[in-house]
């Protein structure tokens, strides 16, 4: 369906903001990584979060507290919903699509540079690990709220943010003061535009600032890991059983 | 008619009144709890309209048009607000798949030994749901138009105004009836997730819930213009902005209410076919 919405939409434009270099199918490819990152999240992290909520709510959590493993790997990852990952199937056939229509495209083909090969796969892993961090934070917060049924709306609109390439929030006045919010403090604009910026464009076009920006990424990615850590040790420390 | 039965009559209708209004009551004190979750869950549904101002401003910069199928950069982002009231009416969340589970578990026999119609106590349910979430709603969607008011061409003229609520509460109804057709279809199949699934994606795509459906190619508006999704996000929001207009706004009326007719005999049929299939074992 979103397929269909943005081809309906290239049918009047042919790019996502003037001169952003987002054309018809550099956006499939960055629409395709968005699926991929956000299938792996759905299939290995998203039950585990809703089910830690549950598990805060009826006091089943001692039993992880007890066990001689690290509370927040044993919390993280019991659970996968193999379904989720035919989102994920869909999203490397669009992703071979549109990058096969790049390549063959007669005005200024794209060359996928050997480095890319690295760079892609790197930043899907960094994009994944911010959004574990955001997600596990959010999760965290069940720990005071004593239910947190709205995890996965709370989760689905901060991470809005982040399905749009980052040069649409580029204008003057509040438009920048998103973008610094959720590219410096909430990370989510580096999640997709990353990955994708690497794959769907010369990688010979990048500017010092794309680098930079590609740079920070990967701290942003330790440092969320690290951030969210430290609220999921502080949450622990607040946790009241609510059993007998 | 004997004085006797006149009067069995009335006491019928009062006591059938006082049901409804016990169960509207019921189920709106329910309503009621959630309230500080229901408002924060209402404000959290706009955010992204945000995206979508950013996503449509950068469209039209690219395009270099002042207008797309008609809209300008405002009228799509006033379209989209539209529509988040029109499926706040239309959407029906758990209806479907409530109504399958009962069937599935046997809770359904409680409709057939008591003196309750099935569809009417889901559709008082779903009064209650709606009259208590836009009395909690509305302080959040007021905040957010006030603050989006200068994506609006207006406030229409009356007669449009009053087809839009006219809209409005046909598409709840034909939201209503459409879904606990879908989820009746249970007596027949017990699991109907992946009916809903394949509904909801086309729902969200012809009802105009994901776009304004003048975008549509010629070819595909054709098709969709047939079909009953309109009327659960697009056609409320057209009568707002002007974009149906005169003799069409009345057509378009009518054969919406035409829609609500067939789905309601449909439900009502396939509820009534239905319990002649079912059967429940044990307590």
């Amino acid at each position: 369906m979103n397929v269909g919405f943005y081809m309906i939409v290239f049918q009047y434009t042919d790019e996502i903001g003037a001169k952003t270099g987002w054309g018809k199918y550099q956006f499939f490819v960055f629409l395709a990584t968005t699926w991929i990152i956000n299938s792996i999240i759905q299939t290995f992290f998203m039950p585990n979060a809703q089910k830690f909520s549950e598990l805060i709510r009826t006091g089943d959590f001692d039993f992880a507290l007890l066990k001689p493993i690290d509370t927040q790997f044993i919390i993280s990852f019991p659970r996968i919903d193999w379904s989720s990952l035919s989102t994920c199937m869909m999203g490397i056939g669009l992703l071979s699509y549109s990058l096969y229509q790049l390549m063959v495209v007669a005005d200024d083909p794209l060359v996928l540079a050997w480095p890319v090969l690295f760079l892609y796969p790197l930043y899907l892993v960094c994009g994944v690990a911010i959004m574990y961090s955001v997600m596990i934070s959010l999760a965290a917060t069940s720990v005071w709220l004593g239910r947190n049924q709205t995890l996965y709306n709370f989760w689905f609109y901060l991470t809005n943010f982040s399905r749009y390439p980052m040069e649409i929030y580029k204008t003057p006045g509040w438009g920048m003061g998103l973008w610094i919010a959720f590219t410096f403090f909430i990370p989510v604009l580096l999640v997709v535009n990353i990955p994708a910026r690497f794959l769907a464009r010369p990688l010979d076009g990048m500017t010092s600032a794309n680098w930079q920006l590609a740079a920070f990424a990967l701290c942003a990615s330790i440092g969320s890991l690290f951030v969210s850590r430290r609220i999921f040790k502080r949450a622990l420390r607040s946790y009241r059983s609510a059993s007998s | 008619m004997t004085a006797t039965t006149v009067q069995d009559n009335r006491i019928s209708l009062r006591a059938r009144l006082t049901t409804w209004w016990v169960i509207l009551r019921i189920a709106m004190e329910e309503r009621f709890v959630y309230r500080g979750d229901f408002a924060l869950g209402t404000l959290m549904r706009f955010l992204p309209i945000i995206t979508q101002i950013f996503l449509w401003t950068a469209i039209f910069q690219a395009s270099g048009r002042p207008e797309i199928a008609g809209y300008t950069r405002n009228t799509v982002i006033a379209y989209y607000m539209l529509t988040m009231i029109s499926r706040a009416f239309s959407s029906m969340p758990g209806l479907c798949g409530g109504i399958a589970l009962q069937v599935r578990n046997g809770e359904i026999k409680k409709f057939l030994i008591q003196p309750v119609d099935m569809l009417g106590f889901l559709l008082l349910g779903r009064v209650a749901h709606k009259a208590a979430y836009y009395t909690i709603a509305v302080v959040p969607f007021a905040f957010v138009f006030f603050l989006c008011r200068g994506f609006f061409p207006g406030w229409p003229e009356a007669p449009v105004f009053i087809a839009f609520c006219l809209s409005l509460f046909m598409g709840f109804l034909l939201g209503f009836f459409i879904e606990a057709s879908l989820g009746l279809v249970a007596f027949w199949f017990l699991e109907v997730s992946s009916l809903v699934f394949i509904y909801n994606l086309l729902s969200f795509f012809l009802s105009g819930h994901m776009f304004p459906l003048d975008l549509l190619p010629v070819w595909a508006h054709d098709i969709v213009s047939v079909l009953p999704f309109q009327y659960l996000a697009y056609t409320p929001a057209a009568i707002f902005l002007g974009k149906i207009q005169g003799p069409e706004l009345w057509t378009s009326l009518a054969i919406e209410a035409c829609w609500l007719l067939v789905f309601v005999v449909l439900a009502r049929i396939m509820f009534q076919r239905g319990i002649h299939r079912y059967s429940g074992f044990g307590g």
